[in-house]
């Protein structure tokens, strides 16, 4: 169960800490991006997105298709992009804004109803087996070499779009006015309407962006993972204990717990296989034992 | 003598349920009501003993599926040890589902010190969270649990009491004792003075705990007396497909019993019962025409919470309520206009 020795030969040798290094990193990425988009949409309007799952698996599956249509996988990752907001925003304006002021129980099925029908609906459209989109022609070139070990151009264009993208929404969030008027909103949206601002707009908006950042997330990993109808379950609860670890509502805290999470998971995959997602189940209850806000939450919640 | 009435009432209504379900086997049913009811009975517990946890005491837990399926893989694994049933001999089926309520209800026991502590968003995913965890180490554990093919080879049902579990009748009879002294239980949980400090819970845990409630441990052991009784769901599950699988586990199966509570009314002790037949019969009609029924089930439940948003027994008891409030309300209304209109 427990393989030390393989964890030490690796740690030893360049070529491989490098290679888990760099898997670690864009797994931590693309769950920063899927997670940002919970915390986001958290943090104004106060609704957990369980459907976040299925913004991911749409933007995989719409990408795969503009791929294949296109050639172009640039044209794919914006394709899936753009659906995947606009579903979100679609799903905000006519289910999920219905049941802001409803109790837990309302929110939590109409997120479930929508991850069904989405589900049913890639497999009507795209089938049930398993569809893998391949590295892009564009990315198929020699691999880069770096202190002793190779990593794949793909991977460090995956690492840093999400970084551009991760830096790009902070500076939306906490600098332009859109953000400012986004966060007045979830203190007193009541205030913010007397103002003369459309505040529906924004909510609408704001979920769109989270679910974007979902389907580029999906996008981005169509290349390297297969595809699959419900494959946005797993990615659904790593991006919740990333939430929780890193804080809910903080996204430095998601960006530093994906991290955490995705060596975890790269460096686990060698050293204890079976036991990968029992080491992360323990840090997030270790977690919400002894730090409930999470890492670099700033209010105390119980 | 007061204090017993409702509770007489309760102990009559089983008997008289108890009975119904006899006889229906009696009049020898074809084999394919027996299974329908046997699979009925299965979900009942699962969702009424969800119901004690959402309903009741405003839990809305993710992960009540691993309880139900933890009861039917241990009721599987027990029975596959010839040891056992060479100890137990005839008694081997009520003591493996005995062991299946308490394993299942020690591991919700475990869950729900750990989640109790968090409020209501964290508490919904951490129990799904923990879901998930128990689907990955059936899934790890290939030797004990047969992994992804689940717990197959059969489960050897020795005879007791005269009931032979592989026959559909008395398998059917064998579901409904349970499913009678399941839901018996957790109707008198409900009545008890526990039961009123659980409702106090839902409505307002501070002024609970103000009240002096150790409202924490109310909590956990509610959580534990519902994964125990959602064991026995499992169990019955266990006893007609003679194994045990990870799907029991998925999160649809959790999602799907809240929502059968909410289909059938939140707000009334049996309102989920009318949720669980709805939904098979919303399956199994959806299977005539197209394997889809995940479509017509999200569909469904979109309608129900968007358009009707409550269930189908609280519907009904509102309209009736508007009815009479209406009656009563109409009559003044009427001599006011007529000392008006002269």
């Amino acid at each position: 169960m427990l393989d030390l020795t393989a964890l030490a030969t690796c740690f030893t040798s360049s070529s491989c800490l490098v290679m888990q290094t760099s898997t670690g990193v864009i797994i931590g990425m693309l769950l920063f991006l899927v997670a940002s988009g919970v915390t986001l949409i958290f943090g104004v309007l106060h609704v957990v997105n369980f459907a976040h799952g299925a913004f991911y698996m749409i933007g995989a599956y719409t990408a795969y298709t503009a791929y294949g249509a296109t050639g172009s996988y640039f044209a794919a990752v914006i394709v899936g992009t753009l659906t995947a907001a606009l579903v979100g925003v679609l799903f905000e304006r006519l289910a999920i804004s219905r049941v802001y002021k409803e109790n837990l129980l309302m929110q939590v099925l109409v997120c479930y109803a929508f991850v069904l029908i989405c589900d049913d609906l890639v497999k009507i459209i795209w089938g049930s087996e398993y569809l893998a989109m391949g590295i892009p022609d564009e990315f198929r070139v020699p691999p880069l070499r770096l202190v002793g070990g190779v990593v794949p151009v793909f991977y460090v264009f995956l690492i840093a779009t999400a970084a551009l993208v991760a830096i790009l929404s902070l500076v939306l969030i906490r600098y332009t006015r859109f953000g400012k008027i986004v966060q007045a909103a979830a203190r007193n949206a009541t205030m913010v309407s007397v103002l003369g601002i459309r505040v529906p707009i924004y909510f609408a908006a704001l979920f769109g962006l989270g679910c974007g950042l979902a389907g580029m997330a999906g996008a981005l990993a169509a290349p390297v993972r297969s595809m699959t109808p419900g494959m946005g379950l797993s990615v659904l609860i790593d991006s919740f204990i990333v939430t929780v670890i890193g804080g809910m509502g903080s996204i430095p805290g998601a960006l530093l717990a994906a991290l955490i999470l995705g060596l975890t998971r790269s460096f686990g995959s060698i050293g204890f296989p079976l036991f990968v997602d029992g080491a992360m189940f323990m840090m997030m209850v270790a977690i919400l034992v002894f730090r409930p806000q999470g890492l670099l939450g700033e209010k105390a919640v119980r | 003598m007061n204090m017993s009435s409702p509770l007489l009432r309760v102990f009559a209504l089983a008997a008289a349920v108890m009975a119904v379900l006899l006889v229906i086997a009696a009049l020898n049913p074809s084999v394919w009501l027996l299974d329908t009811m046997t699979g009925l009975f299965a979900s009942a517990l699962l969702v009424m003993s969800l119901h004690l946890l959402i309903g009741y005491t405003g839990l809305v837990s993710f992960g009540h599926a691993a309880y139900f399926a933890a009861g039917g893989y241990i009721f599987g694994m027990v029975l596959q040890m010839p040891a056992f049933i060479a100890a137990m001999g005839s008694w081997s089926v009520p003591a493996a589902t005995l062991f299946a309520m308490a394993g299942s209800g020690l591991f919700a026991f475990f869950v729900g010190l750990i989640c109790a502590r968090l409020s209501e968003i964290y508490f919904a995913f951490l129990t799904l969270a923990f879901q998930m965890l128990f689907v990955s180490i059936i899934q790890g554990l290939v030797a004990y649990t047969g992994g992804d093919q689940g717990l197959t080879g059969g489960i050897p049902r020795p005879e007791f009491l005269g009931l032979n579990l592989a026959q559909a009748s008395d398998r059917y009879v064998f579901a409904a004792i349970l499913f009678v002294l399941g839901v018996l239980a957790i109707r008198l949980v409900t009545l008890s003075s526990f039961g009123a400090t659980l409702r106090c819970i839902r409505d307002n845990e501070r002024r609970t705990a103000f009240l002096g409630v150790n409202t924490y441990k109310a909590k956990v052991l509610v959580f534990t007396l519902a994964g125990s009784i959602a064991a026995l769901g499992g169990v019955i599950l266990a006893v007609f497909t003679s194994a045990a699988y990870p799907e029991w586990a998925s999160w649809s199966v959790s999602g799907e019993a809240i929502f059968m509570i909410m289909l059938g009314g939140l707000n009334s002790f049996y309102g989920p019962l009318i949720g669980v037949v709805v939904m098979r019969a919303i399956n199994d009609v959806t299977l005539l025409y197209t394997t889809h029924t995940e479509l017509t089930k999200g569909l469904a439940i979109l309608f129900v919470v968007l358009v009707l948003r409550r269930g189908i027994l609280d519907w009904i008891m509102d309209r009736h309520k508007n009815r009479t409030r209406s009656k009563t309300a109409a009559s003044p209304a009427r001599k006011e206009q007529t000392d008006v209109a002269p």
